[in-house]
């Protein structure tokens, strides 16, 4: 184990020492530096990083998927992408979008954050938290290989049978899209035990859990659907591989069989997984809002409970995805009024954040301004989803663009505002540096300008009669007028271009701050919440010390008091504050240690995958990897032996390790 | 009081709730689990008067050899929890001999369901050969595997206990894979009753 | 805030009492199999549905030992049961499957 112990003197240096060995034959890697120490971490802040980045990436490549689509859409027969061609365009860009950059997004974040934020040095199973994050990279890797090995996926995200079947799809894409989904799905349950047991059991003493950020709590919540979740498609994607690769007729009609079985499966978790995809980014602007408020947030319970409404009546609205599908009128007005019930928790956010700003000290940061317009756009979502709910209406609605509209306004002015409030607030922390904030300010209002041009206009075209996943439209069914077809799908095309350039100017922002960034105060928000008790970025073990906390936003708190007039009156900065903690350091700091097992049983999953899809002698081999990963990380203790350690980059803060 | 991950010297781990990671953990993911089988037994019940061309569930079932290898299974969860009491007062030669029978009677149950797979299919019950065939397959296929895991986990603790290899706490890790392997038994208890006692 | 944990053993049954359970679960089982030959009529399912339950209770709270455990795994792993019962439930009545 990393084993931190307070210098004695100045100039200590550490002895060198040998690392340990598993299996005999393996050594424990050691390195503190350098790209080993990336790739056999099990620091949840590193993972993090790992994570947001990989995300990132990915959130670009679903990005230009998106905008092939909209250059197909831009005029009437369109010639860039072909029917095939779109069909997988779309299928990936949803698929990516959801699984490889919103999931990982908020799973980055929360492995960075929900440790700082309850007081923990790390999580309660970090080799597990390592495994995780390769899983997911590995996974989402896998699902991409198809673009090069026959064509990708072509069914649509949501993979309806019969196209999903051997005979509509042919070509190995949703055999890759199904075995990688099954990969990230073992990373998501795996992190889901993970994080739900951290947060649980690893909050600092004093932290209550009607204490703890809404951040959180939002990601708690978010954890519990994951772990429910996650085996209902882990079902229906067996189901589907067993019928695509072994013969098996779970969803062929002509065998008797009902398409219906995977609608069912697939929306069971599907429903569920979009309140995964946007509670965190509604956690992250309930940290946010009440910084650049300078006021606490309004109605903290009301805030938690209706999390925790929204997690648990999302289950039970599934089939309003299915209103067309013949499910008969009690079934469906059954669903019909338990989605109008789930507006009910989400509004209540919506009033608790608009009082949270309202009579506030308004700072508009970049990070705020994301916060509102998450709070603005979101509702735009809300509301065409609400119309959905009246099943009626949705008959009209549904596989047009006026859905399409729907789920972009909660996805991206939902979710992802929130993933870009959370990145302007929480970069100075977790780099150092500020991100430039007339950039960031460009950034916002060209994706704001964007976002409305693109999906707005969807509103109109789903109404006018556009269906979902046409790949091209002509001029003969543009319909009359000047506002038409033609325009409206043009306009947004643009939008979309105006989108991207939005997207680009937050990735030049990255580029010019990482080179000549402004360095960032300890405190550069006058924040609220514990993550910010650290130094920017925090050391390896966190805290020097583990506060004992007695206040909701204790960091707060223990710079401001209330003055004889009921006046909040700073009494400490942020300096002085952290070093309360530091003279208090404890002694003896164990960390847990790298370890190279976690990669190594990631890197067995897809070698598995591959062997399902081409050759069972390769998928046995995949499985030794496996077996032999899983067992050399039985026999290894999570922390190594005291001799373990690495040598210090400095000696400044950590001076004898070992 | 720090909130560390590590087992203190009074070999209690201090955690918010004074309750174990691990234990936390495996109960988080059972739960998860019940999904998992929810899933299949609901798609085996959806599906299971499709028979087809093929037999039906009452003409291949055989009541009394599935109810002799459901009695070998349920006997496995005594054996695997006399063991768990044999980790905890520290007796590693009843731990590790609870536990090789827990694995044996395991593997007879996995015996057992090779054997009526076997006959299913010589009476004409494949994979593919309808939707009854395939959901039940897959239904007791995942079962059978989940089974086969644990006769792992078994198998591998007696090995790393008798080279003193395991990494914390013995007799925690002993519960943990017990509570997997009752788990896996009760997963049976349902399966054995909505599969196969109640007729289609 | 940080609490030690307890052996868990301090509730644990004796190895007889361990016995004694498998007995009463052996024995409903032989009643179980018992059903599938005599005719009870309108009582065949209830019942059977019943004795399912009942095992499925012992082996949880007494091989598992959940009833002596904190009330917290007890939610965790009854959330996720009564959740799948619910939602399978229902998505099973959409098929009619209960009527």
């Amino acid at each position: 184990m990393t084993n931190i112990e307070r210098p004695a003197s100045a100039s200590e240096v550490a002895a060198v020492a040998t690392p340990s060995t598993s299996l005999g034959a393996l050594k424990r890697p050691v390195a503190s530096t350098g790209w080993k120490s990336w790739l056999f971490t099990v620091d949840h802040k590193k993972l993090g990083i790992m994570y947001s980045a990989a995300a990132l990436f990915f959130f670009i490549v679903g990005g230009l998927e998106a905008v092939l689509i909209r250059l197909q859409l831009a005029a009437p027969n369109g010639k860039i992408l072909n029917a095939d061609l779109y069909n997988q365009m779309f299928t990936m860009h949803a698929t990516t979008m959801v699984f490889l950059f919103v999931m990982p997004m908020a799973a980055g974040l929360a492995n960075y954050f929900i440790p700082l934020q309850i007081g923990a040095r790390d999580v309660a199973f970090p080799r597990i938290n390592a495994f995780s994050f390769w899983a997911f990279l590995f996974g989402g890797i896998f699902l991409n290989l198809a673009w090069f090995l026959g064509g990708a996926a072509d069914g649509g995200w949501f993979m309806y049978a019969p196209n999903s079947g051997p005979v509509f799809s042919p070509s190995h894409g949703i055999d890759f899209w199904a075995l990688g989904l099954q990969i990230t799905g073992i990373a998501s349950l795996a992190g889901a035990v993970n994080l739900i047991t951290t947060v649980l059991n690893m909050r600092a003493p004093g932290m209550k859990l009607m204490r703890m950020p809404i951040f959180t709590w939002m990601q708690l919540v978010v954890q519990f659907l994951l772990l429910f979740a996650v085996p209902v498609i882990t079902v229906a994607l067996f189901l589907l591989s067993f019928q695509r690769n072994f013969g098996a007729t779970f969803f062929d009609v002509s065998a008797g069989a009902d398409p219906l079985l995977w609608q069912h499966l697939f929306w069971i978790f599907g429903h569920p997984e979009v309140y995964i995809l946007i509670l965190p980014s509604f956690g992250v602007i309930s940290e946010v809002l009440p910084v650049f408020s300078r006021k606490p947030l309004f109605g903290y319970p009301f805030v938690v409970f209706s999390g925790a409404a929204i997690g648990f009546v999302g289950w039970g609205v599934w089939a309003h995805h299915m209103f067309a599908s013949g499910l008969g009128p009690v079934s469906v007005a059954v669903f019909s009024i338990s989605t109008m019930a789930i507006a009910v928790p989400t509004g209540v956010k919506i009033v608790n954040w608009t009082m949270t700003i309202w009579g506030g000290k308004l700072q508009f940061t970049v990070a705020m301004k994301f916060a509102v317009g998450l709070i603005v756009l979101f509702t735009i979502g809300g509301l065409s989803g609400v119309t959905h709910s009246v099943a009626p209406s949705d008959t009209q609605q549904t596989d047009t663009y006026y859905i399409v509209a729907h789920f972009h306004y909660v996805l991206f002015g939902g979710a992802i505002f929130g993933l870009f409030s959370g990145f302007y607030y929480w970069w100075p922390k977790v780099f150092g540096k500020l991100l430039n904030e007339k950039l960031g300010t460009w950034n916002f209002w060209m994706m704001v300008i964007g976002m409305n041009m693109t999906f707005g206009p969807m509103h109109i075209l789903g109404l006018q009669g556009q269906p979902r996943r046409m790949y091209q439209w002509t001029e003969a069914r543009a319909g009359e007028g000047f506002f038409n077809l033609a325009f409206w799908n043009m306009f947004a095309s643009i939008g979309a271009l105006v989108l991207t350039t939005g997207v680009l100017l937050f990735l030049i922002n990255i580029v010019i701050t990482a080179r000549n960034g402004k360095v960032s105060p300890l405190d550069p928000w006058d924040a609220r919440s514990l993550e910010w008790m650290t130094t920017n970025p925090p050391k390896e073990h966190n805290f020097d010390s583990i506060p004992t906390i007695s206040h909701l936003d204790e960091f707060f708190h223990r710079k401001y008091e209330e003055d004889a007039n009921g006046q909040m009156v700073k009494v400490k900065t942020a300096e002085q504050v952290l070093k309360e903690l530091e003279d208090n350091a404890d002694a003896h700091i164990h960390m847990p240690s790298p370890s190279y097992w976690p990669i190594v049983l990631a890197a067995g999953l897809p070698v598995v995958a591959f062997g399902m899809i081409y050759s069972i002698p390769i998928a046995i081999f995949g499985g030794v990897i496996v077996l032999f990963g899983a067992y050399g990380w039985a026999i290894e203790p999570s922390t190594a032996p005291d001799d373990d350690f690495d040598p210090p980059a400095t000696t400044k803060d950590v001076v004898h390790v070992g | 009081m720090t909130a560390d991950s590590h087992a203190d010297s009074h070999g209690g781990a201090h955690t918010s709730t004074g309750l174990s990671n691990n234990k936390l953990g495996m109960w988080l993911f059972l739960g998860s689990e019940c999904l998992l089988f929810g899933g299949l037994i609901s798609t085996y019940m959806l599906y299971r008067g499709r028979v087809g061309e093929g037999p039906r569930p009452s003409q291949v079932f055989d009541i009394p050899f599935t109810s002799v290898s459901s009695f070998v299974l349920l006997m496995s969860s005594l054996t695997m929890v006399l063991a768990v009491s044999a980790a905890h007062k520290g007796d590693d030669r009843n731990t590790n001999l609870w536990v090789t029978v827990t694995a044996l009677l395991g593997a007879t149950f996995v015996g057992g369901q090779v054997y009526e797979f076997t006959a299913f299919y010589n009476e004409g019950m494949g994979f593919t050969t309808s939707l009854f065939s395939s959901s039940f397959f897959v239904l007791t296929g995942f079962h059978g595997v989940h089974v086969t895991v644990g006769i792992i986990m078994l198998m591998s603790i007696v090995g790393i206990m008798k080279r003193s290899k395991v990494p914390g706490s013995k007799s925690e890790t002993v519960e943990m894979i017990g509570l997997y392997w009752h788990f896996v038994d009760v997963v049976w208890i349902i399966i054995f009753t909505l599969i196969y006692l109640i007729p289609a | 805030m940080t609490t030690e944990t307890h052996s868990t053993t301090e509730h644990g049954m004796s190895n007889a009492g361990y016995v004694r359970i498998a007995a009463i679960l052996a024995a409903i089982t032989a009643l179980e199999v018992a059903t599938y030959y005599i005719d009870l009529g309108a009582l065949f399912l209830p019942s059977l549905l019943i004795m399912m339950a009942v095992k499925f209770y012992i082996v949880v709270s007494f091989f598992m030992h959940l009833r002596y455990e904190s009330k917290l795994f007890s939610w965790v792993f009854y959330a996720g049961l009564f959740l799948a019962m619910t939602v399978y439930g229902i998505f099973l009545a959409t098929f009619h499957f209960f009527s």
